[in-house]
């Protein structure tokens, strides 16, 4: 199994997709639930897998282009087929899950093993008739959108018409149509003039979930502009500028760093975002620019040990972060495979820990702690004995339910609140 | 690429002279420690990825720190104040050590390109059609190190210093997102035994990613080897690929 590098559900979560290093993605269908079968409610099995991307190479650059899915995200169901969006570094794909079964038998033309009958053997005209087969799930390319990003891909969003979508790298974003491959419409370009020049880059990037003239960007300098496509073709002035002033007593060579932005959502209702830096989570209410309205400290234990982190590239991990459905609690993820949710009214806090031994089936997971202090309590772990290898970068939640899936490496966890 | 080798004379990591420096651990100054990162960052921005291109947004948060640490420095006035301290003297051939691994191991065949110092074509777009500037990226590639080698020994000037850094800062820059063209041969012909020896070297010193080897620079007390360990983990990663490919090839 290869590492997991993104994970998210679809519309009403009943599929969930995961992407990997490998180029693969395997979709997760929840299971009915059934009189037999009352505790397979809320199981998930596989229900596809296929090779949405291959290795490539750019001859010109003389590069490997990383098969790595970056990105996935579905689109919205209008038919029986399913539809996502899958991306790496420089191509976008649109593939189409569909179920097959039924197989029709009693052609007129052809026998049922696929050869031609010899004409004079038709004597009469059937209708071919319908008859079931086992389920077969399959996974066919329909677009392919390339050739429109010099840097690597970081995030893509579908728009909330439902016909476009937007697919940004580090200097650039493009707008795209669905059934248009060979045009995108590029929106936003950083780039300056100069290279050299170059301090800041985008780092994630989300359309609005109703607006469709709106979407946000941030940067790695901790900066988040909201932009309408409305006022001008090129977004290169924003409409709002999100910046948290700096806390000059906390000032040191690595505070850019960590203030660079690593995944921004917005909440489900539309009025809030979400931005993760590297210690925090922060809420912003769109009507408000100069502060966010929430923050939530993540792992602030790891303030003291960001020389460490800065020397072991620890530093420059992306944590994702994401909304519960109804937008009151929010998670992301940390080390040593804990994973942090965090209610927002009245406010509680929870780690938990996504591993085989803490994650038997069916048994409720134990809060953990991190002892931040001299003294270790059972069961607390100290800060030196995380293993920053085991990161928990990936999460999702269900759209409606509360079940959330977690990526730890190469593993996939889903968990869900215990009914009683 | 294999940087981390070397090792610093006066800071060793106590994993290896256990005792011995114990009594040593004396509280360097403030901008020993500021030399340390910086240090550190001009050696993870020369490290590239032979084959895939490098990060970014990891290269520009680089960039910015190494430059606001020799924005500080030179508002200090430390960049001729690092030259008279003996302590200072340790960094500083550490520093020029570690850039002369990296550029010996690279340029190890008829001082052809270090991937890590591409074209001179500073249009991005227009890079994609002329990519087939070998020659002139061999000659910059030379000098590239040679320019951070000189921001280093010119320690009288400082404001030449600063010039300097700046244009290698620049130069390094540049290289980042006009990624080296080197073509597939070149890059398996660049390999070669020396590799090997480098590695059985480095095994011996090589550990776990763990806290303690940064541990005072944390609290800035006195630096250990801030030859990260890691990323000797992740070259040895680089060279098994290399030697990978080699093999099936």
């Amino acid at each position: 199994a290869d590492i997991i590098s993104t994970v998210e559900f679809n519309y009403t979560g009943d599929l969930l997709a995961t992407g990997d290093k490998g180029g693969r993605v395997v979709i997760f269908q929840r299971e009915q639930e059934t009189k037999s079968r009352p505790l397979s409610r809320g199981e998930y099995n596989v229900y596809s897998t296929f090779q949405s991307h291959e290795p490539e190479f750019d001859y010109l650059k003389s590069l490997e282009i990383e098969e790595k899915i970056n990105k996935i995200r579905w689109l919205p169901q209008q038919n029986a087929a399913h539809f996502l969006l899958s991306t790496n570094d420089k191509t976008i794909k649109l593939w189409k899950i569909s179920e097959r079964d039924k197989r029709a038998e009693g052609y007129n033309l052809k026998d049922e093993d696929g050869r031609l009958r010899e004409p004079f053997r038709v004597t009469e005209l059937r209708v071919p008739t319908l008859k079931p087969m086992d389920l077969m799930v399959e996974a066919s390319p329909r677009r392919t959108f390339a050739n429109a990003h010099t840097y690597h891909i970081n995030s893509i969003s579908v728009n909330s018409d439902y016909a476009t979508y937007l697919s940004a790298d580090d200097l650039r974003i493009n707008l795209w149509h669905l059934e248009v491959t060979n045009r995108s419409f590029n929106i936003v370009d950083i780039k300056p003039a100069n290279m050299e020049e170059l301090t800041e880059v985008i780092t994630a990037a989300e359309f609005h979930p109703h607006h469709c003239n709106t979407f946000v960007y941030s940067s790695s300098k901790g900066t988040i502009r909201l932009c309408d496509m409305r006022s001008s073709a090129l977004c290169d002035q924003h409409s709002k500028f999100f910046e948290e002033p700096e806390d000059p007593s906390s000032r040191s060579f690595f505070s850019e760093i960590i203030s660079s932005i690593s995944d921004v959502k917005f909440s489900h209702s539309g009025r809030y975002m979400m931005t993760r830096d590297y210690l925090s989570v922060k809420v912003w209410d769109l009507n408000m620019e100069n502060r966010p309205v929430e923050t939530y400290q993540v792992h602030e234990y790891l303030r003291g040990k960001l020389c460490s982190l800065y020397e072991n590239d620890c530093i420059f991990d992306k944590f994702e972060c994401c909304w519960n459905g109804s937008d009151s609690t929010i998670m992301t993820g940390s080390y040593n495979n804990f994973f942090r949710t965090f209610e927002r009214d009245p406010r509680r806090d929870t780690t938990l820990e996504a591993s085989r031994e803490s994650s038997k089936p069916r048994a409720i997971l134990k809060p953990r702690k991190v002892c931040t202090t001299g003294k270790r309590k059972k069961d607390e772990i100290t800060v030196d004995s995380l293993d920053f290898n085991k990161k928990i970068l990936h999460t999702a939640w269900h759209p409606m339910e509360n079940i959330i899936a977690v990526a730890a490496t190469n593993n996939l966890y889903l968990f869900q609140e215990k009914v009683n | 690429m294999f940087v981390r080798g070397l090792k610093r004379k006066c800071f060793d990591g106590e994993e290896d002279i256990e005792g011995t420096l114990a009594g040593i651990k004396a509280i360097p100054s403030y901008n020993l420690q500021r030399q340390s990162l910086l240090d550190m960052s001009l050696v993870k921005l020369q490290l590239c990825h032979m084959l895939v291109e490098p990060n970014l947004c990891r290269s520009v948060l680089i960039a910015n720190t190494v430059r606001q640490i020799q924005e500080e420095m030179t508002q200090d006035g430390t960049w001729q104040m690092i030259n008279t301290q003996s302590t200072g003297q340790a960094s500083l051939d550490r520093l020029v050590s570690t850039d002369i691994l990296c550029r010996s191991s690279r340029d190890q065949t008829e001082g052809k390109h270090v991937p890590a110092y591409g074209t001179f074509n500073k249009d991005f777009e227009s890079d994609q059609a002329q990519d087939s500037s070998e020659t002139m990226s061999t000659a910059s590639s030379v000098q590239a190190p040679r320019n951070l080698q000189n921001n280093v020994w010119e320690m009288e000037n400082p404001q030449e210093n600063k010039g300097n850094f700046q244009k290698s800062l620049d130069q390094i820059f540049e290289t980042l997102e006009n990624k080296s063209s080197n073509s597939v041969e070149d890059l398996f012909s660049e390999v070669d035994s020396s590799y090997y020896d480098l590695d059985t070297m480095l095994t011996g010193m090589m550990s776990n990613t763990k806290m303690g080897h940064c541990d005072s620079l944390e609290t800035f007390s006195s630096p250990t080897n801030t030859a990260s360990n890691s990323n000797c983990k992740s070259d040895l990663n680089d060279l098994d690929h290399i030697v990978e490919i080699l093999v099936e090839s």
